[in-house]
């Protein structure tokens, strides 16, 4: 039998393949679990962190916590624009200071999800698995570019 | 046991009717649709010790009564808070974002979040989430603000009708979901069997999280409500196999959308931090006392706070 042969074999096979008894999670799954935790706990201490920083004042914020009431019920468009704050990845040049200093955190628990899936890119080609492949090479796209700040928003 | 969840739930209920009605009144003196809290007379740090609280006592409930902490957080904070709602569904994003972050592991190692079920949803929803948080961002306040409302009421419509199937009959495994290989097997441990789950109608569901992903990045809702009854009753998953997938699933959809957020500048750590710690505390206070007390009342609590918020919200959308 030729490889091509072979391979639709295994392809049909592996298409019909249903468990019958629990084995534990698939290798994919325990690949994107052991990320996501890790990710998510150094995410959440960094929050909490950076985020004694900004209310003891050890690091001065880009807006006074005191001035804060005066935009926090503004639409965003208009708090921009008193406040002076960049959109998209501009807040990474404004880190030295208290507030911005949390965006490290929500980053990182923001961008989590992207790292988890690269790994399980190798595992499901491994596997022959075409299709969750291609599934989970978009979906890091489709991510990297909402996290891009390409996108842009007709302000209200 | 009794004694404490009755005591929380007091102090719950003096905590939510305490911002009922000061949150207006510390906020502006009168209700306003649009500018929520421009004018607060309270010291400024009231508001994130009071949001932590209410986080924290929502973190609860959200156990409690088997809902995410996002759909209780933005109508509930943009209801009696003084943040404009641009920020309330930035923060309300991460926080369901942190929360299904921090499940996600261990579902997933237990086999009850399913990747092959997950990936191809989220990728639908993920890419919805983005046009629905770019809708919600460019529409104006007082039309989101409609929408959250009529949403919101849609969401008890549904808590209070749809019927779970712990698990569904699926006669046979459709094309797709063949295709796919969308299946499974988890051990329930309460039963000590395993349990071997296919799908069907995988076009369809696929098809909805189309809805479900604009609604989730327009609102900042998270989307429990509404994936639970599309894996289970529509596609045919176990409930528990949905409901761990739908948590699972949040922390892809709710990425993507709060990029869109934090990117247009609708994030305030003065908010989103409180809030994210706030809602995790509650959430391991709400598994321990889940562990020993009957939630179903706990449901209709639930729903008549959402009842309230999003009535809320559709009056201040309105400008009534």
């Amino acid at each position: 039998m030729s490889d091509i042969g072979v391979e639709q074999k295994t392809l049909q096979g592996a298409a019909q393949e249903v468990r019958t008894e629990w084995k534990g999670a698939t290798e994919e799954q325990l690949v994107y679990a052991g990320i996501l935790d890790k990710g998510m706990k150094l995410g959440l201490a960094i929050l909490v962190v950076t985020f004694l920083v900004y209310v003891f004042g050890i690091l001065e914020p880009f807006i006074p916590v005191e001035d804060l009431p005066k935009y926090w019920g503004l639409p965003v468009g208009e708090y921009l624009q008193q406040t002076g704050i960049p959109t998209g990845w501009g807040w990474v040049g404004l880190l030295g200071n208290g507030d911005f200093l949390n965006f490290i955190g929500i980053a990182v628990l923001a961008g989590v999800t992207i790292v988890c899936y690269l790994p399980i890119i190798p595992v499901f080609r491994r596997n022959r698995d075409t299709i969750y492949a291609t599934i989970a090479i978009v979906e890091v796209a489709v991510l990297v570019l909402a996290a891009s700040g390409i996108l842009h928003v007709g302000g209200h | 046991m009794c004694r404490w969840s009755s005591r929380v739930w007091l102090l719950f209920s003096v905590a939510f009717m305490a911002m009922a009605v000061a949150g207006p009144a510390l906020a502006t003196g009168e209700p306003q649709p649009v500018m929520e809290g421009a004018a607060s007379t309270a010291p400024w740090w009231v508001w994130p010790l009071a949001l932590f609280v209410v986080t924290f006592l929502l973190g609860i409930v959200a156990v409690l009564g088997g809902v995410g902490g996002g759909v209780l957080f933005v109508p509930i904070v943009g209801g009696f808070f003084p943040f404009h709602l641009d920020f309330v569904r930035g923060a309300g994003l991460l926080v369901a974002l942190a929360g299904a972050l921090a499940a996600g592991p261990g579902l997933l190692k237990k086999g009850l979040a399913d990747l092959r079920l997950a990936l191809p949803v989220a990728l639908i929803a993920s890419s919805a989430a983005i046009v629905g948080a770019m809708m919600g961002l460019a529409l104006p306040t007082n039309v989101v603000q409609i929408a959250l409302g009529v949403t919101i009421l849609g969401i008890v419509g549904i808590m209070l009708m749809a019927k779970k199937s712990e698990y569904p009959d699926v006669k046979q495994a459709d094309a797709l979901s063949t295709a796919l290989r969308i299946n499974g097997i988890y051990h329930e441990p309460s039963s000590g069997q395993d349990i071997n789950w296919k799908i069907h109608r995988t076009a369809k569901g696929l098809a909805m999280f189309v809805i479900i992903g604009i609604m989730a990045g327009m609102f900042g809702l998270g989307a429990g409500w509404a994936n639970v009854p599309v894996l289970n009753l529509m596609m045919g998953a176990p409930l528990k196999v949905s409901v761990a997938t739908s948590k699972f699933l949040l922390s892809i959809t709710d990425t993507s959308a709060a990029w869109v957020y934090i990117n247009q500048g609708a994030v305030l750590a003065i908010m989103v931090v409180p809030s994210i710690i706030g809602i995790m505390l509650g959430s391991m206070v709400g598994v321990r006392i889940l562990a020993k007390t009957k939630p179903a009342a706990v449901r209709y609590i639930v729903i008549t706070m959402l009842l309230f918020a999003g009535g809320r919200a559709l009056l201040k959308g309105l400008g009534i």
